[in-house]
């Protein structure tokens, strides 16, 4: 059964809406970033009055390389939609929602603050888990379990994490060598 | 030399603070506001959230919390850990509810894996999360009326949750931090004569769910504090994506239990408190009335749990009965498996979230295979919850804080991850 605001957006948004992405009774769609506004708009004038969840995601090595994800949900129809969107690393800019809902305004600060991914119209776009002057992205592949170090001053001291031989990191990969738990070093 | 006489104009403070207001209403030019920080070490915190306020007076005209002091990277971690080694830091989120959130990690991992649980296990973590709630509600309230000044109720709510933490440590045999989900099941089966102790204390909490309704509900000074103070609309409520009570105060029917059940919570008879106006008395009642329902629900799952395994049997996903790994070479192999290399999940996302005590915990999983989650985002229903004090605080009393803040009912290990 095709989900309803699957079609209502490709009626409002003709040849802009790929095929929705289905797993596990959830429905996905890949969508352009600059129609985020427009859509989640148009997904609330369908009942979508819930922005349940904002996360993002870091395909480290793929281009474009990072993806914003928004769950969606109508209380009266009881159904989940989920936006997704690519966001490329040379142009790390994506419409804010908050506008339409408060709840991003949070979400959108965390995003900023463990990617780096900067939202354009945020009214108050500052880091909020880490500290001001923090220097990294901390959810970035990149960015290693350790920590970095930092030297600037007394803004943003860091050092890495002080286990002995540690920590121990499982990784996924092929070889079950590879995939043991084991202490990796960030390559400095 | 001739003299020469200038006449300085005198400086009128009054004349000047009259030509500053005129020219900015808003601004503060004459330095009338007051910059005060509430915590992040104040009992009414309840953990390290800071509140910069901005004062007139004892009117609170702009309030900004600010956040992190707990942040431990929870979902950097689980990046880097197999699925099963992530369900001692579930503990550490709600850390007043832990096993309801062992429980909707394991649920979130059994949903990408795309498998069911059985019978047995579903209707012991049902119980396990219905005393939570227990737990966790006897705790927000106690504070929260300890909080306006009436700390009796804090004692007779402890000594509820001490009996709670009892049966907790016989099955699990931790009081806090119980990790007792695996993915496919759970740690241990229950001891002998737990179902009675349970029953026991379930039967008898009734009268005490009285006792804290007779000390608080129509108790005068409490009612003063709490009634139309944090007023939530319902516009505001489905803006900021509230969960749990703090929604329901505000009446809206949105709980996760009925909406979407899990784990078989549409066998059971229970009803959903709602409020009405959304102010901090309202959410009180609501977290009152859930203590009733949940006791509903407790008596009836405690008559009803089903014989049967505790996990499922399925080797290479869910860890097999510690007994058979020491007897049996397959499960031996299986075991070794599953701890050194992790289950073995399919490519793809899932969105799960649990009725928690605090509101709607969900888990965001994308996998690209293997052992190790790619990406775990944690939504933790206190950090979407704080996110209305910016909107509510304005207008209230200094003194109101601690009210709004204890009807809040928010837990910084989980908000700040």
């Amino acid at each position: 059964m095709a989900h309803p605001a699957v079609l209502s957006l490709n009626e409002a948004f003709p040849g802009k809406i790929g095929a929705p992405i289905e797993f596990r009774g959830e429905t996905a769609l890949a969508v352009d970033k600059t129609l985020l506004p427009a859509l989640a708009a148009h997904l609330r004038g369908l009942g979508y009055r819930f922005l349940l969840d904002v996360s993002s995601l870091d395909h480290f090595g793929e281009e474009p390389r990072f993806e914003m994800v928004y769950e969606f949900y109508n209380l009266e129809a009881n159904l989940h939609l989920r936006l997704k969107s690519r966001v490329s690393e040379d142009d790390l800019q994506v419409p804010t929602l908050t506008g339409l809902y408060r709840t991003a305004d949070w979400h959108e600060r965390e995003v900023y603050d463990m990617m780096g991914i900067v939202f354009t119209g945020h009214p108050d776009l500052r880091r909020i888990l880490m500290w001001e002057g923090y220097p990294y992205f901390p959810l970035r592949k990149d960015f290693p379990l350790e920590g970095k170090t930092s030297d600037e001053g007394a803004t943003a001291f860091s050092r890495p994490a002080p286990l002995e031989g540690g920590p121990f990191v499982t990784a996924p990969a092929v070889l079950s060598q590879e995939r043991e738990p084991r202490a990796r070093p960030p390559a400095l | 030399m001739p003299s020469s006489t200038v006449t300085f104009e005198s400086p009128d403070a009054l004349v000047r603070a009259r030509q500053a207001v005129a020219a900015d209403a808003n601004a503060d030019q004459i330095g009338e506001k007051l910059i005060l920080n509430l915590g992040p070490s104040h009992p009414s915190t309840h953990g390290v959230l800071q509140i910069i306020l901005e004062l007139d007076g004892e009117i609170i005209t702009k309030a900004t919390p600010e956040l992190g002091y707990l942040h431990r990277g929870d979902e950097k971690i689980a990046e880097n850990m197999q699925y099963n080694q992530f369900i001692p830091y579930t503990d550490r989120l709600d850390y007043l509810a832990p096993l309801s959130n062992n429980v909707a990690y394991a649920l979130a991992v059994e949903k990408l894996l795309g498998v069911k649980t059985t019978p047995r296990c579903e209707a012991i973590r049902l119980i396990c999360c219905e005393l939570a709630r227990l737990s966790a509600h006897l705790l927000g309230m106690g504070v929260y009326a300890m909080d306006c000044g009436a700390i009796t109720v804090f004692m007779y709510t402890f000594t509820e949750r001490e009996t709670i933490y009892n049966l907790i440590e016989a099955l699990t045999g931790a009081r806090f931090t119980t990790s007792y989900t695996r993915i496919g099941g759970v740690a241990r089966d229950l001891p002998e004569g737990w179902i009675s102790a349970a029953r026991n204390f379930v039967e008898g909490f009734g009268s005490k769910i009285d006792e804290i309704d007779n000390l608080l509900t129509r108790n005068r000074i409490f009612i003063d504090r709490t009634k139309d103070i944090g007023v939530i609309t319902k516009e505001d409520a489905y803006s900021f994506a509230l969960t749990g009570p703090n929604l329901r105060g505000s009446g809206i029917d949105y709980d996760l239990r009925k909406r979407e059940p899990y784990l078989g919570y549409e066998q059971y008879d229970f009803d959903i408190p709602l409020g009405t106006v959304g102010d901090c008395y309202d959410r009180y009642l609501v977290r009152l009335e859930e203590l009733r329902q949940s006791r509903r629900i407790l008596l009836q799952a405690l008559e009803r749990v089903p014989s049967g395994p505790i996990s499922i049997p399925d080797g290479k996903n869910v860890l097999p009965p510690k007994a058979t790994v020491l007897t049996k070479m397959e499960e031996l192999i299986h075991q070794f498996m599953i701890v050194t290399e992790g289950i073995d999940a399919p490519v793809g996302e899932v969105y799960f979230a649990a009725e928690n005590p605090k509101g709607a915990l969900g888990f965001y999983i994308h996998s690209k295979g293997g052992g190790v989650p790619y990406r775990l985002k944690i939504r933790a229903p206190s950090f979407v919850n704080l996110a209305v004090l910016p909107k509510i605080l304005p207008g209230h009393m200094m003194s109101d804080i601690v009210a709004v803040l204890g009807s809040l009912d928010f837990v910084m290990g989980e908000c700040d991850r």
